[in-house]
Order: C-alpha cells, then sequence, then structure tokens
C-alpha cells in the first residue's frame, strides 16, 4: 500500500462481526474540487468512473469485483451519480493499485469522479478494503479510506464505502448502511396475510421476522436499529409490542385496557410514544422503557394518532381531527403548548419527522387521491412529492435527503391488490421501486448502522 | 378442459353472489325471520340469518343512521334471549383512510353499536370490541358500493 492511512476511529460493529478501521489520507480538499450541488432543486447526475476493485487471488478479485457493483448500484439509485460502463475504460484497475490516474484517460470517457479499490485477504478470515477518489475534472486526489472487517460482511463494507464518497462528492451524510422494515403482504385483499420483513435499503438480505399468523402493522426502528415497535393483532389484543432482531424475543408495551397502536421512538431511545384507543376516544401516551411509566399526553375528545417526536426530543407532531377533520399538530413533549400546523384543504396524516428536523412528512387526502408531501415546522413550504390513488406511509433516510413510502394500486379487475415499496427525493425527483419478494407496505428506514 | 372451464364459471358465479349480499349499503344482511332448522339458536349463523349481523356507516362517519339502529334494536332483543351469549363488535373502515386513523375510527364505530346495544339493555360486560381498520374488507373493489359495505360494525358470537 503506498496510500498513507492514519487511524482515526475504531468502531465495533454491532453483532462483533465487523471491524472498521477508518483512515484519512491525502492533501486538504482544493477550493475548485468537483462537488455536487444538491441544493438545487433537480440535479444533473455527476458521471463518475467506478473501477472493480482489484485483488491478487481469485476470490478476492471476485469479491472486489462485487463490492464496485454494489457501490455503484447505491450511487445511481440515490439519482445524484451517473456511474460510467467499465467497458470503455481505458485504465485498467491493476494501473490504478499504486500513482496518479492518467486524468486525460478518465476525461476521454466523460468522468468527473474516479474510484478505484483493493480487497486484500487478511489470512484470519478478515478482509481489508480500501478505496480511493480523485477529482478528474480537477486532477487531484480527493480521499481514500481502508476499512477492515469479516469477508462475509462484504455487502456492508461497500455500502459503507459508497457513504464515504456519496459524503465527500455532496457534503451530507450517506444512507445506504441502512435497512429497511415493513410488513410483507401476500394473499387476497379479504384475507391478507402480514408478516414483518428486514432487508438492507437495496433490497439484500432480505428476510421475514414473522410467520404471517398474526395481523402485524407499522413497524418501526429503535435508534439503535437493533428494534423495532410495531402493532400485533396476537390473541386477537391488538397492542404496541418489542421486538428485539438479534434475539427474536417479543414482548407487549405497556399495560394499557385498550388497543394500542402508532408507536414510535423517542430519539434517545428511552421512551415508545404511541395512541390508546378506548370507548371510542384515542389519546397519545408516552411509555417509558426503564421505568415502565405511562403518561398521557393528549385529552381531547377526537382521535390523536400518528405521534412522531422531533429529532432533539423536544417536541411531538401528530394528527387530531380535534378541528373537525384530520390536520397536523405540533406540541411539547410533555403535551403542553399544542399548536395546529396544517391548514391545507384535505386530511393529513401520518406525520413524521425529518431525522434533519428541517421538515415534517406527512399523507395528505384531498378530492380521492392521497399524496405525500413535506412542511416546515413553522408551518410554511408546504409542498407535495407525489400523488396518486394510494400513496402512505412516509419514512425518512438517516440523512433526511430521501423517503421510502409504499403505493397501492388497484388490479384492474378492482379486486386485487398490489402494494409495492417506493424511495423518492425530498425534491420530488428519482422516485425508483424497491424489490421485494411479496407486495409490500408500512416501510421503515433505519438510522445509519452503528 | 371442459369441465376447468364450467368450474371456473362456476367459482365467478359463485364469487359474483357473495358481492351481491348485502344488497343495500344501509341494510344488514338477511333480516328475515324464517328460522331453518338446521340452525342452531343463539349461534352466529342464526344471527346472521335471523337478525342481521352488521350495521353500515357513512364516510369518515361513526353515528347509527335509522337502518343500523333497527338492526341493532333487533340484535339487543336476540341478546336478551339468549342471555348466556357474549359478542364481540368488530369496527371496520373502508380503504381511503391512513392506516392508523383507520384504526381509530374503527374502534369509534364499535364502540357506537356497544354504546346502542347497552342503552338497549344489554350488560356492557357482554360486548367486548375490536378494531381492524381497514385491515378486513368484507367486499373486494376500489369503488364507491364497496367502501359503503366495507364502513361497518359486525356483531361476532365469541
Amino acid at each position: 500500500m503506498t496510500m498513507k492511512t492514519r487511524l482515526l476511529l475504531k468502531v465495533a460493529g454491532c453483532t462483533g462481526a465487523l471491524l472498521l478501521a477508518l483512515g484519512v489520507a491525502g492533501p486538504a480538499p482544493a477550493l475548485a474540487e468537483v462537488r455536487i450541488d444538491i441544493t438545487k432543486g433537480v440535479v444533473e447526475p455527476l458521471p463518475i468512473a467506478i473501477t472493480s476493485f482489484a485483488g491478487s487471488g481469485g476470490r478476492e478479485a471476485q469479491m472486489g469485483s462485487d463490492i464496485s457493483k454494489v457501490v455503484s448500484a447505491d450511487l445511481e439509485r440515490s439519482g445524484l451519480f451517473r456511474p460510467l460502463d467499465p467497458k470503455g475504460f481505458l485504465q485498467t484497475p491493476d494501473q490504478l493499485r499504486s500513482g496518479e490516474p492518467r486524468y486525460q484517460d478518465w476525461r476521454a470517457v466523460g468522468a468527473q469522479a474516479l474510484v478505484a479499490g483493493n480487497t486484500t485477504a487478511m489470512g484470519d478470515g478478515r478482509m481489508k478494503v480500501d478505496f480511493r477518489l480523485w477529482d478528474v475534472a480537477g486532477g487531484q486526489y480527493m480521499q481514500g479510506l481502508s476499512y477492515t472487517a469479516t469477508s462475509d460482511s462484504w455487502r456492508r463494507i461497500a455500502h459503507i464505502v459508497a457513504d464515504a464518497i456519496y459524503k465527500r462528492l455532496t457534503g451530507e451524510e450517506g444512507y445506504f448502511d441502512t435497512r429497511i422494515v415493513y410488513v410483507a403482504e401476500s394473499g387476497p385483499a379479504n384475507a391478507r396475510k402480514k408478516q414483518l420483513a428486514i432487508m438492507d435499503q437495496d433490497g439484500e438480505n432480505h428476510q421475514f421476522l414473522t410467520d404471517g399468523q398474526t395481523l402485524v402493522l407499522t413497524p418501526r426502528f429503535s435508534p439503535t436499529a437493533q428494534e423495532i415497535t410495531y402493532m400485533s393483532y396476537f390473541n386477537k389484543k391488538p397492542r404496541v409490542y418489542l421486538f428485539n432482531i438479534d434475539t427474536g424475543r417479543q414482548e407487549v408495551l405497556g399495560d394499557f385496557p385498550g388497543m394500542t397502536f402508532a408507536p414510535r421512538f423517542s430519539p434517545d431511545g428511552n421512551k415508545v410514544i404511541m395512541s390508546m384507543a378506548q370507548n371510542g376516544n384515542t389519546d397519545i401516551y408516552a411509555l417509558d422503557l426503564r421505568t415502565r411509566r405511562q403518561t398521557q399526553l393528549t385529552d381531547s375528545p377526537g382521535i390523536d394518532t400518528g405521534p412522531s417526536f422531533s429529532p432533539d426530543g423536544q417536541r411531538i407532531v401528530f394528527e387530531s381531527d380535534r378541528g373537525g377533520s384530520q390536520q397536523l399538530y405540533i406540541m411539547g413533549a410533555d403535551g403542553s403548548g399544542v399548536k395546529r400546523l396544517t391548514f391545507g384543504e384535505g386530511r393529513y396524516g401520518t406525520p413524521v419527522w425529518s431525522p434533519r428536523g428541517d421538515l415534517i412528512a406527512f399523507t395528505r387526502q384531498r378530492g380521492g387521491s392521497f399524496a405525500l408531501g413535506v412542511i416546515r415546522p413553522d408551518g410554511t413550504g408546504e409542498r407535495i412529492l407525489t400523488e396518486s390513488f394510494h400513496v402512505e406511509g412516509p419514512t425518512w433516510a438517516p440523512n433526511g435527503r430521501v423517503l421510502s413510502f409504499f403505493r397501492d394500486v388497484p388490479s384492474g379487475d378492482g379486486r386485487g391488490r398490489s402494494a409495492k415499496l417506493y424511495t423518492i427525493d425530498v425534491t420530488g425527483a428519482n422516485e425508483r421501486r424497491v424489490i421485494t419478494p411479496l407486495d409490500g407496505s408500512d416501510p421503515a428506514w433505519s438510522p445509519l448502522i452503528p | 378442459m371442459r369441465i376447468k372451464y364450467l368450474s371456473l364459471i362456476a367459482a365467478v358465479a359463485l364469487v359474483a353472489a357473495c358481492e351481491s349480499a348485502p344488497k343495500d349499503a344501509g341494510n344488514a344482511s338477511g333480516t328475515g325471520t324464517n328460522q331453518t332448522s338446521s340452525i342452531r339458536p343463539g349461534s352466529q349463523e342464526d344471527l346472521v340469518v335471523n337478525v342481521g349481523d352488521r350495521v353500515f356507516f357513512g364516510f369518515d362517519r361513526y353515528d347509527l343512521a335509522p337502518e343500523a339502529r333497527a338492526t341493532l334494536d333487533r340484535q339487543a332483543s336476540w341478546l336478551k334471549q339468549y342471555p348466556n351469549v357474549t359478542v364481540t363488535i368488530e369496527g371496520h373502515a373502508d380503504e381511503r383512510g391512513t392506516r392508523e386513523y383507520n384504526l381509530a375510527l374503527g374502534e369509534r364505530r364499535a364502540n357506537s353499536v356497544k354504546n346502542y346495544l347497552a342503552a338497549g339493555g344489554i350488560n356492557p360486560s357482554r360486548v367486548k370490541v375490536i378494531s381492524y381498520g381497514k385491515e378486513k374488507p368484507a367486499v373486494l373493489g376500489s369503488n364507491e358500493a364497496a367502501w359503503a359495505q366495507n364502513r361497518r360494525g359486525v356483531t361476532v358470537v365469541d
């Protein structure tokens, strides 16, 4: 390795299987370097050359090739990058193993940025993956990072590499090393089988968490991405549950006399807020996970539901029909100081506060169609991202830049339906399907995996 | 081949028959009084055939229309006739609402039914409620006729 790496950080992965050694090399960034300005609405994707990561042995070379494909796919799906076809590349990955690239060869294929990398087997079941990023237009080196991990976690390494490139070129945190939990659906519309399922954000490593014997709805991640809170009809008693992903252990949350639903974690992970319906009235409650104390936060005769904390944990946005129709409201985390947020025509529900704090996503129903939109917490800047017969359930990627949601389309004969998961940029651009083995609804995006 | 084709037609006819009942959105299914011998008195089948097991609601409403009250009056009489029977009221919503709101709305509807039965002299301890929101439509289809039949409260014998 010619790259001089300075060890900055050693992080133990959640299962202990992954050890990251993160190093930074190279000069401080120059002023006129290549950069994607994502403050504008719709951006022209940046042409980027991602070469197959080199490896000495056959297995290392295969893994290197697989890693570069995952990196390419991540960056492409973001809509901000256009990975170039490697067939046209003039310099081989081996020629990029050391020294400067021949910038003119990369300018000739239209690249503005270039990525090369290596995979090296460590002999102890672990591997080292390093990559370097160059500004082709400016003819300069930008960044080099190196990671060590067990070989079976190569996909995570690829996502982490993609996150690093995304961050270096956009100035914002990435979101590729994340997972999505959702409700997998199958069977006829009047006897739908629903089960919890989890996958990487690109749809890989898919697994079912429940068997579909019991109706489950609205899963949401804890801030550590280790636990999920969701609603289950176990024993015909609809209640909010906690699911530990590592152990598979499930437990009912709280001791409520009525149906509990619409759960969400507080940003510090110490509380779950949810709705409880009893005697025709629905209010919002907080459950302290350590003391198990239940606190009632709203006390209106209407339907108060869909609570979601602000990222600083100080406020809660929720929906209520207390004013006559479903609208969004914001209150303090203790239930004080309720203020109405939306005044638009139609009904507003399922609010979710962006992890960045700057926006609140919602579902709006108006004139027979559903739309997903965002609004600033001060009530200004309301904007619709997508609208159709039925879209619902927005969830934010951890960088607050991309959302996921589901769209339900009735089949031609009106008897069946098909629910699919999508992602969309906060600008409303770059809508993409998330491919799942079965139908899907109620997606929830995890934070970056610790 | 021909047999397969015929059975397909039969299946389609069966589905169509299922969908056409109940005929009126505001009416309960099977309001006749002619009791057949095969039906066990006090059973769910008895309730469905001879009383009417369900009432329907307007869009985003949970108040009871006159037809619904008539059905529930019959249910109350029936429940008095079989004092050992306990029931669960299932509250349902159509698909034109968000998931959480519809869960709350279904709970409101189930409680409207429970409260009406209680006012009619049925001990509330005999009546449980559960909301399924929009999760269990009775009728398939994305049209007003289907939605009207899915906005319902269904009385189920425990």
